[in-house]
């Protein structure tokens, strides 16, 4: 298999483990999950994110924030895949005696590097990552995801004030822009537009992409310019690669039903076998 | 106090680099020293508590140790969600530093005054609560919270309090302070309001009431062996705040009192609403139940 190859099947493996996440779990934010897949799996396996699974507190590493927190089970399965811990732990989150819940902790999980969960944290967190590393000549660079829908906190705008005047070219942001929130279409409900725009006018470095691409979705997290933190609007589908989830609100939060089952394991190439897994296992 | 906290602030920067000082546009002018020696260790964030908060807490995760200051009702009541699942969620090694304690900010008006926020912060996990009383604790207790590892809200007062002791003295985080033997009445405090306690406390032994007074310096870990014993050998207890009756250093005490069993007279001073009217401080205290004559007289009526 070529590069290329290879990251098509890790995310398609990724997509695998979330649901193996949310069928034992017996519940998640599955689509959210599915939206933001391919972005981390760009992110720790095609060459970005510099890690060390079995040294997670090793300073020289690059840091990733999951702000929108509720996508964690794209985080937990990239996380497993990389090595962090055992793939088996997938088949028991949400679960009594699990330490892996529906939104991520720090301390508790090898590799999470901050508890999110309520939206508009991640981004401050992040870039206080970032500015301590600056100080500290640090070669490390922070990567944060927020969601579209997460914009909508203030606080998200404190912190597009900030890393741009702290000059915080160590720090890269990904707008996971499925257009969907858990109600209804982003638009219909905040006129988010023009969001690029928005960003630029706040001093980011902005780019736009497919962030289903692998190919942009590398180029874009690889970007960097002059002393500005960058910004990446990531296009995406929610729910993405399970044909009756993509843009339907309703599976923010939902589980598929008897009929529903058998299409969605057919359409992530999934057996039953798979599911009795603890999931796709170790890259 | 707020000077007290800046120098010592200064020594621990000046020696650890790990320190650093963040501020939302408050105070700018007291910081002249720290941009001129300590550019580096020195940060105003502009007019965004929440920003500061959550980029504090990012820092402490990469072994700094930020010092967030700014105004205590700004803190407390719109960085809430963030000291919570940013600071104290994550344990992480920052100190939150709220000026401007209860109604000090007195013409300011109620949105300028600290009197819910322990009601609020009180009930946060892994938070330590220190409210020094006056200059010399206030620097004891800035370099207390460098020294201890996790977050800590230092609730400070402003630059008029005078000295409370007379000399150097132990300041151990979680242990009260008797600043006054008495056997019949006790009378509870932190914070700038000692000094008024200690007042109260004059104006009740000139009328022959012995009337001790502790210094509740932490609030959280409270010091539930000195007021159970002071419940023990007074009877009487009285708890006097510039915060809200509600969930400050009188429900605390009523909390250790309630658990261990002890029936004693007992009442909470304080505030009973949002503070009221304008003026001095003094003035504006009197406005809200927590004047000193008010106070002594109240309890000298459980004497008649």
């Amino acid at each position: 298999m070529n590069a290329k190859e290879d990251i098509v099947k890790i995310c398609k493996d990724l997509r695998k483990d979330i649901f193996i996440q949310a069928y034992h779990a017996g519940s998640g934010h599955m689509g959210a999950a599915f939206s933001v897949a391919d972005i981390i799996g760009v992110l720790y396996f095609d060459g970005v994110l510099k890690y060390d699974a079995q040294n997670p507190g090793w300073e020289e590493r690059d840091r990733f924030i999951l702000s929108k927190g509720h996508a964690c089970y794209a985080l937990y399965a990239a996380l497993a895949k990389a090595g962090y811990f055992s793939c088996e732990e997938l088949q028991h989150v949400g679960q009594v005696g699990s330490n892996f819940g529906g939104h991520p902790k720090i301390h508790e999980i090898p590799g999470v590097e901050a508890s999110t969960g309520a939206l508009g944290h991640g981004l401050s967190f992040g870039i206080g990552i970032a500015y301590a590393n600056k100080v500290d000549n640090r070669q490390s660079h922070t990567y944060v995801v927020l969601g579209d829908g997460e914009c909508q906190e203030g606080s998200i705008w404190e912190g597009a004030l900030s890393a741009p005047t702290l000059e915080l070219d160590n720090l890269t942001v990904v707008i996971d822009h499925n257009k969907l929130q858990a109600m209804d279409n982003l638009e219909k409900i905040v006129r988010m537009k023009p969001l690029r725009e928005k960003w630029r006018a706040f001093g980011w470095n902005v780019v736009e992409i497919d962030g289903h691409n692998y190919g942009e979705i590398k180029e874009a997290l690889l970007t960097r310019c002059g002393n500005r933190p960058t910004l990446v609007v990531a296009n995406t589908i929610k729910g993405k690669g399970v044909s009756f989830m993509e843009n339907v609100p309703l599976w923010h939060y939902r589980m598929p039903n008897e009929q529903e089952l058998p299409v969605l394991m057919e359409e992530l190439g999934m057996t039953q076998q798979d599911l009795e897994l603890g999931g796709t296992g170790k890259e | 106090m707020r000077t007290a906290y800046l120098d010592t602030l200064y020594d621990l920067a000046s020696r650890d680099k790990r320190v650093y000082a963040l501020i939302s546009d408050n105070g700018a002018i007291v910081y002249d020293k720290y941009r001129k020696d300590l550019p580096s260790q020195y940060l105003n964030l502009g007019i965004s508590e929440a920003n500061m908060l959550g980029m504090a807490a990012g820092m402490a995760s990469c072994g700094k140790i930020p010092f967030a200051y700014t105004i205590g009702a700004f803190l407390a009541y719109r960085a809430y969600e963030f000291i919570r699942n940013d600071i104290c969620l994550q344990n992480q090694n920052v100190k939150i530093v709220g000026t401007g304690a209860g109604e000090i900010y007195s013409a300011l008006g109620p949105t300028h005054h600290s009197t819910e926020d322990l009601g609020g912060l009180r009930a946060l996990p892994n938070l330590t609560i220190l409210c020094p009383a006056s200059p010399m604790e206030a620097g004891k207790a800035t370099r207390a919270a460098y020294e201890f590892e996790g977050p800590v809200y230092l609730r400070l007062g402003t630059n008029r309090e005078a000295e409370l002791y007379d000399a150097d003295y132990t300041y151990e985080i979680g242990k009260g302070i008797t600043l006054r033997h008495g056997h019949d009445v006790t009378v509870i405090g932190s914070g700038g309001i000692l000094h008024d306690i200690l007042r109260i406390a004059d104006e009740l032994n000139e009328n022959g009431i012995s009337a001790r007074v502790i210094n509740i310096h932490t609030i959280k870990p409270i010091d539930k062996d000195i007021i159970i014993r002071a419940a023990r050998e007074t009877g009487r207890i009285a708890t006097v705040e510039d915060h809200n009756i509600i969930g400050g250093i009188g429900s605390a005490v009523a909390e250790v009192l309630a658990e261990a069993g002890l029936g004693v007279t007992f009442k909470r001073f304080g505030l009973h609403g949002f503070s009221k009217g304008y003026g001095t401080y003094e003035q504006v205290k009197e406005m809200n139940g927590i004047g000193i004559t008010y106070i002594a007289d109240e309890i000298k009526n459980w004497f008649s």
